[in-house]
């Protein structure tokens, strides 16, 4: 039994680890990316869910792997299969519990991550890069989140799929012969599913880890920035380490620790005793299976869409087609990619910014809250107007920045983190 | 980071808010059926009920019999003679008595009810077995509060007796109405009401317990999955005040 020595700082160490170090970086990479990459020190409670978003991911993965090992991807047994985990595969309905409430899990913690991007100017130079590939990430997690919704063959399974994909049948010349090839027939059918479920469990995950993977290299490349939003790197003590900056191991690795377990907590209290989260994060119509001949009574995606799923409806249809809604809804996603561009505030943090960004923060983050909540119901009644209200206010918050945040008034910035 | 506590609460709280609402609004008026899915003794008279006045034309098929009896603590033995009805094999899934071409006796196909409490809700089965009223244009000569123009006969008839409808008229939008506000006893059953309440919640509760047979379990496991997590977050967080003893 080889011993590992005591001393893992310098790569010719004798030992397993030695002989590990000769071939592979491994202590090399632990220090960089670990032990000595410095954090600073000011991280808040916004700073938990990069971490959290790791901790869905690889329980997704692990889940995942799990269910696949029972689930049948045919239109014939797609939703018995799912039954036969939920009631004769040992552990299996927690297994599934885990899958499909950490898909809703994902996206809170997501969104909350990518709100710290705009409390704190976490996207701004030199951080470009980092934010874009977080935006891919996000992309394909509604992709992937779409897909495996899809799966598991219940009737909303089946109407959420079919008008999603027809949203594409709305493109001009190209739009029918584009939608017969995503389903691969003239409905959604077997086909479809087959596809979604190749999509879902391989090609998706694999660019999904592989995205993580160049988020957290971008991010360790220009360093964590902070709920100050200055550099830490430009005050560097004697031995050439941030002064606000701390060792990522043991420091951070301590204090995620207690953030992932109080995120365990209310992931496991809707695990064990809300699963179905009130029919948001399984719908009750997802208890029938598919049938083509029978809607249900209506029909709505996941409340992690019905923002999006809004401002398709807000647009309403001119000069013959309905693709303005579809433009719309796919601007208001490629628009985040623009955010380090679009803000052009001599400051980063909302700490020092004056109370232009302030109020037109909490003015778009209402504004998201309520189409969701428009997503959610049938659009009559005041929802199709509060729906186009708050349409215009999530691109007005967007579009208007590069003047709002350079009129505001700003405070000056420390030098060193508060 | 205390004075930043308080804007993740707002927007929590933001979110929680409306889609508690969305919640409230979307929820129809069915009666409380007050089940409760840890009470073996109302699961088993609900087997029983089930099995006695269902399972001719419903079957529960991703419910297995032998799953069944663990679960309901009920004998294996017992199972087969009380409640398996037709001769299948004690793993199998519970099947109704109805053949294969029976689809046209009453227009379709009695459905499977084995999630039915999943799509449907506990609320909504008690509802629909209490919702039956006289009704002489109808095939079976009842209707249902619940489901209009329901093809199911009133098999419960003798223990619930025959409700009849109460109509009202008023006036929608300036057009005159005859609505259907509600129902009341027309002939007596065998049952008292409070019996026959009993009777069909009984029921309800045993379709909750088929929906999600894991459902008990699940949540008296759930509170040691909670109370360890407890714990683990005294020790976590005094771990991470110890190694932060010397970040000033």
């Amino acid at each position: 039994m080889a011993v590992v020595p005591e001393n893992t700082g310098s790569g010719d160490a004798g030992g397993l680890l030695g002989w590990i170090d000769a071939r592979f970086p491994l202590s090399k990479l632990w220090r960089e990316q670990v032990s000595e990459y410095y954090a600073p020190k000011n991280f808040n409670f916004w700073y938990y869910f990069g971490v959290l978003s790791l901790v869905v991911l690889v329980n997704q993965l692990v889940t995942g792997i799990f269910l696949t090992m029972s689930y049948k991807p045919s239109a014939a047994e797609a939703f018995a299969s799912v039954e036969y985990i939920m009631r004769d595969v040992d552990w299996g309905w927690l297994i599934r519990y885990m899958h499909s409430t950490g898909a809703s899990a994902f996206f809170i913690v997501v969104y909350l991550h990518m709100f710290r991007a705009l409390l704190y100017g976490s996207a701004r130079k030199p951080r470009e890069l980092l934010w874009i590939f977080g935006c891919v990430i996000f992309v394909l997690l509604m992709a992937e989140a779409f897909m495996g919704y899809v799966l598991p063959w219940g009737n909303m399974s089946f109407w959420g799929a079919q008008v999603i994909v027809s949203l594409f049948g709305s493109l001009p010349v190209i739009g029918g012969a584009l939608v017969e090839w995503i389903r691969g027939d003239y409905v959604i059918a077997d086909a479809t599913l087959n596809r979604f479920f190749a999509l879902h469990v391989a090609a998706l995950p694999i660019a999904l880890i592989f995205l993580a993977i160049a988020h957290l290299m971008a991010l360790h490349e220009v360093g964590s920035l902070n709920p100050d939003g200055i550099e830490i790197k430009e005050h560097k003590g004697a031995d050439g380490h941030p002064l606000d900056g701390i060792p990522f191991h043991p420091y951070y690795t301590v204090k995620d620790l207690v953030g992932i377990v109080v995120f365990l907590l209310l992931f496991c209290g809707v695990i064990f005793f809300a699963p179905t989260f009130g029919g948001m994060f399984l719908e009750a119509p997802n208890f029938e299976p598919a049938n083509l001949l029978q809607t249900p009574p209506h029909i709505s995606p996941v409340w992690y869409f019905t923002p999006y799923y809004a401002m398709l409806r807000a647009v309403p249809s001119f000069a013959g087609t309905q693709v303005w809604g579809v433009l719309v809804l796919g601007s208001a996603v490629m628009v985040l990619f623009f955010l380090p561009w679009l803000d052009r505030s001599p400051v980063k943090s909302i700490r020092y910014r004056g109370p232009v960004y302030k109020i037109a923060l909490a003015i778009f983050s209402v504004a998201f809250v309520i189409l969701g909540l428009c997503g959610m119901k049938p659009p009559s009644g005041i929802y199709p107007f509060l729906a186009k209200i708050c349409t215009t206010l999530y691109f007005a918050f967007f579009l208007l920045m590069p003047w709002y945040t350079k009129l505001d008034n700003v405070k000056p910035v420390p030098q060193r983190v508060t | 980071m205390h004075k930043h506590i308080a804007l993740p609460a707002v927007l929590l709280a933001a979110w929680i808010l409306p889609a508690g609402m969305a919640l409230a609004e979307e929820g129809e008026s069915y009666q409380h059926a007050g089940t409760d899915i840890t009470d073996t003794e109302s699961l088993q008279r609900g087997a029983r009920n089930f099995m006695n006045y269902c399972s001719g034309c419903h079957s529960l098929k991703y419910l297995r019999y032998n799953r069944l009896g663990e679960d309901l603590k009920i004998p294996a033995a017992e199972v087969a003679a009380s409640l398996m009805f037709t001769s299948e094999k004690p793993f199998d899934g519970i099947n109704s008595a109805m053949p294969a071409d029976s689809a046209t006796w009453f227009g379709k196909r009695p459905p499977d009810l084995s999630l039915t409490a999943r799509a449907k809700g506990v609320d909504y089965i008690y509802s629909f077995l209490k919702g039956f009223y006289l009704d002489k244009s109808a095939p079976w000569g009842v209707n249902n509060m619940v489901l209009p123009n329901a093809s199911m006969p009133f098999v419960l008839q003798s223990q619930q007796g025959l409700q009849k409808p109460v109509f009202k008229n008023e006036t929608v939008d300036g057009e005159a109405k005859v609505v259907l506000t509600g129902v009341e006893p027309l002939l007596p059953g065998s049952l008292k009401p409070e019996e026959y309440d009993q009777f069909v919640r009984d029921i309800a509760n045993f379709l909750d317990y088929a929906g999600e047979p894991i459902k008990a379990k699940r949540q008296s496991l759930g509170i040691y999955v909670i109370a360890f997590l407890l714990v683990f977050l005294v020790i976590a967080y005094l771990l991470k005040k110890e190694y932060w003893k010397d970040v000033h």
